[in-house]
């Protein structure tokens, strides 16, 4: 009896949390030019803030309604969402999936309903999508490459921070540095090591690498996390005597930037990837060709243009 | 009692030696392999980087000494670090609540985590080894709802913990004065006793009258607030507390306790062994960068070199014995 007892308890806590989780932020809307639902994976980050921003903004220009469902980064949330976007009248889903794996699954009645889909920001496994809208990473990288370059005026040696092995933003992130630094003969890269995009481990490893090239003249870090770790541990060095140039365009990169200590950013644009992601998705409910993978192009964010960021 | 063989010949015994120390005789092995390898390991500004790097781990391990001793394991240190660095600075730079109290609150969040902990596992008889896993998803996360997933300036109190004192750097000093007080508390107070009096043997412990309850929780506080130590020091090296600070490092402890000839059945374990442990852990990263070994390999030799210490201490130890 006390197990049956138990075991009950269990089971409506835990029915109890799967729907109060999933009853959260189901928008209801009336179609003009078409309805459409946006499954995004958190918006508990600014990033995916701005990416809805920008996603509204251009449903209300193409005149779709759009309705936003977010799944705080429970893919079994997602899934619920999904589920009623595929009944609901949408015509059409852009999702930024929590998770590239369990997406799948999710997309099923959405798949089963016909609706056109578009990913954005993160892919969705083996799904057929219409079209994935993504940062260019390799573009980004080169950006960076070049920022860091010309810091040096084209010459010197230069430290490389990888970010977790095997990651597909260490890859593609590490090839566009590759295209990056080939017009520039006299930069010798003297090492490459990963810090797994972590800061604490930057710190430690460019520590360490410091002591092995103490000439180095530059640091080329795959984030801005392992680019601010490195400023620690390059100290007064820092802008100086070391250029340091990062990925991503967080919040503390902006105010590195704007302290001089580094070089310059590379930052995603988010609201432009909800806008393109929108502009996709509108030609796809009218059966027009859209592109099959979408990238969205990236700024190198220094001194000169950090205020317009920094203030986002 | 805390170590394992002991001869009652006189003079230098230098077979018990080898058995008492085996990790000690890596951590030269090691040291020599990297002097030769490369002119710029064994250069002072380098040792003392070792130094400082080795510092948030060997904290770390220290604390995760008692519990292992107390046959018990503790997963959740990394995620303590974490809270414990955000928590001190989310009181002074998010609050504005007095700089200097930042690190008592630091070292009392990290204390009142390990009690949960051990709490959890004394009283509400889950396995250490879940108490602590479901300990380091769940402070995990409430560092970053604290945090709200974002990087927190530290007060000027946690900064001076990763800083420099005059010449000496202050993770050096925290680490030498807390391997001490590990070192006293182990071998020399009752919680030390009963801590390897119940790993050794829980039946008995509770038959003589210890109460391993009470001592369960107790060495899970001591780990908390070592992890808090070590993750202010982190924080404090960073200016920044990291929502992610120190995830994983649990795992870097546990090895560093282990190489150090702790058993992890419990009863057994040196801080003596611990801090060499750790240095064992800290010179192969030091030296792999030096060398710019590439990031794959680096993973497979920092697990073959753990895999080799332990595997040569139990071997070591064998022979001994008969």
């Amino acid at each position: 009896m006390k197990h049956i007892v138990r075991k009950t308890t269990v089971l409506t806590l835990g029915l109890a949390l799967v729907l109060g989780a999933s009853a959260c932020g189901r928008g209801e809307a009336a179609a003009e030019g078409g309805k459409a639902t946006l499954a995004v994976s958190t918006l508990n980050n600014p990033f995916f803030v701005d990416l809805r921003d920008g996603a509204e903004a251009e449903a209300q220009a193409q005149g779709i309604e759009l309705s936003v469902v977010d799944a705080q980064n429970d893919s079994a949330s997602q899934a619920n969402q999904l589920a009623t976007a595929a009944t609901d009248g949408s015509a059409g889903v852009i999702i930024n999936a929590v998770d590239t794996e369990t997406a799948e699954a999710g997309l099923a009645p959405v798949v089963a309903a016909e609706l056109p889909i578009v990913a954005v920001d993160r892919s969705v496994g083996e799904t057929k999508v219409a079209s994935f809208v993504a940062s260019d990473n390799v573009a980004g990288g080169e950006q960076a490459a070049k920022a860091l370059a010309e810091a040096l005026d084209g010459k010197g040696k230069i430290i490389i921070l990888e970010g977790v092995p095997g990651a597909s933003a260490t890859n593609e992130r590490g090839e566009g540095f590759t295209k990056g630094l080939k017009e520039f003969a006299d930069i010798e890269v003297v090492s490459s090591q990963t810090a797994n995009f972590d800061r604490a481990e930057a710190l430690d490893v460019v520590t360490n690498l410091m002591q092995s090239n103490p000439d180095a003249a530059g640091v080329l870090a795959m984030n801005d996390e392992m680019a601010l770790g490195a400023i620690q541990a390059l100290g007064d060095k820092a802008g100086e005597d070391v250029k340091v140039v990062g990925f991503d365009g967080t919040e503390d990169g902006f105010k590195a930037v704007e302290a001089g200590t580094l070089v310059a950013t590379i930052a995603q644009n988010p609201a432009e990837l909800g806008k393109q992601s929108v502009q996709i998705l509108a030609k796809a409910m009218k059966d027009e060709a859209v592109e099959e993978t979408v990238q969205v192009a990236v700024d190198t964010v220094d001194t000169e243009n950090v205020a317009e960021y920094a203030t986002k | 009692m805390s170590s394992v063989a002991t001869t009652p010949k006189k003079g230098f015994d230098f077979k018990a030696f080898l058995a008492n120390n085996g990790a000690l005789v890596g951590l030269v092995v090691l040291c020599l392999a990297m002097f030769i390898a490369t002119p710029r390991f064994l250069t002072g500004p380098n040792l003392m980087n070792i130094g400082i790097q080795v510092s948030t781990i060997a904290v770390m391990a220290f604390g995760m000494t008692f519990v292992i001793v107390a046959a018990g394991i503790d997963l959740s240190v990394g995620s303590i670090a974490a809270i414990s660095a955000m928590t001190s600075s989310y009181w002074v730079t998010t609050a504005g609540l007095p700089d200097g109290l930042s690190i008592i609150v630091g070292l009392a969040i990290g204390g009142l985590c390990g009690w949960v902990t051990g709490a959890m596992s004394a009283f509400g008889k889950l396995p250490t080894f879940i108490a602590s896993l479901a300990m380091l998803t769940i402070v995990r996360g409430l560092t970053l709802v604290i945090s709200d997933g974002r990087p927190i300036a530290t007060g000027d109190a946690v900064s001076w913990l990763g800083g420099d004192l005059g010449f000496m750097p202050v993770p050096i000093l925290i680490l030498i004065v807390s391997g001490l007080v590990a070192a006293f508390v182990l071998n020399r107070t009752i919680i030390g006793k009963n801590a390897f009096a119940v790993g050794g043997n829980t039946e008995a412990a509770r038959l003589s009258g210890i109460p391993v309850k009470r001592v369960l929780v107790t060495v899970f506080v001591i780990s908390g607030i070592f992890a808090a130590l070590s993750g202010m020091i982190l924080a404090g090296r960073l200016d920044s507390a990291q929502p992610t600070l120190a995830s994983g490092y649990e795992l870097d402890a546990i090895a560093a306790v282990v190489i150090g000839g702790a058993s992890l059945s419990g009863g057994v374990g040196r801080i003596s062994g611990t801090l060499i442990g750790a240095l064992v852990l800290a010179v192969i990263r030091n030296g792999l960068n030096l060398l710019s070994v590439s990031a794959f390999w680096q993973q497979v030799v920092i697990g073959l070199v753990i895999a080799i210490a332990v595997g040569f201490d139990v071997l070591r130890r064998k022979n001994v014995r008969h």
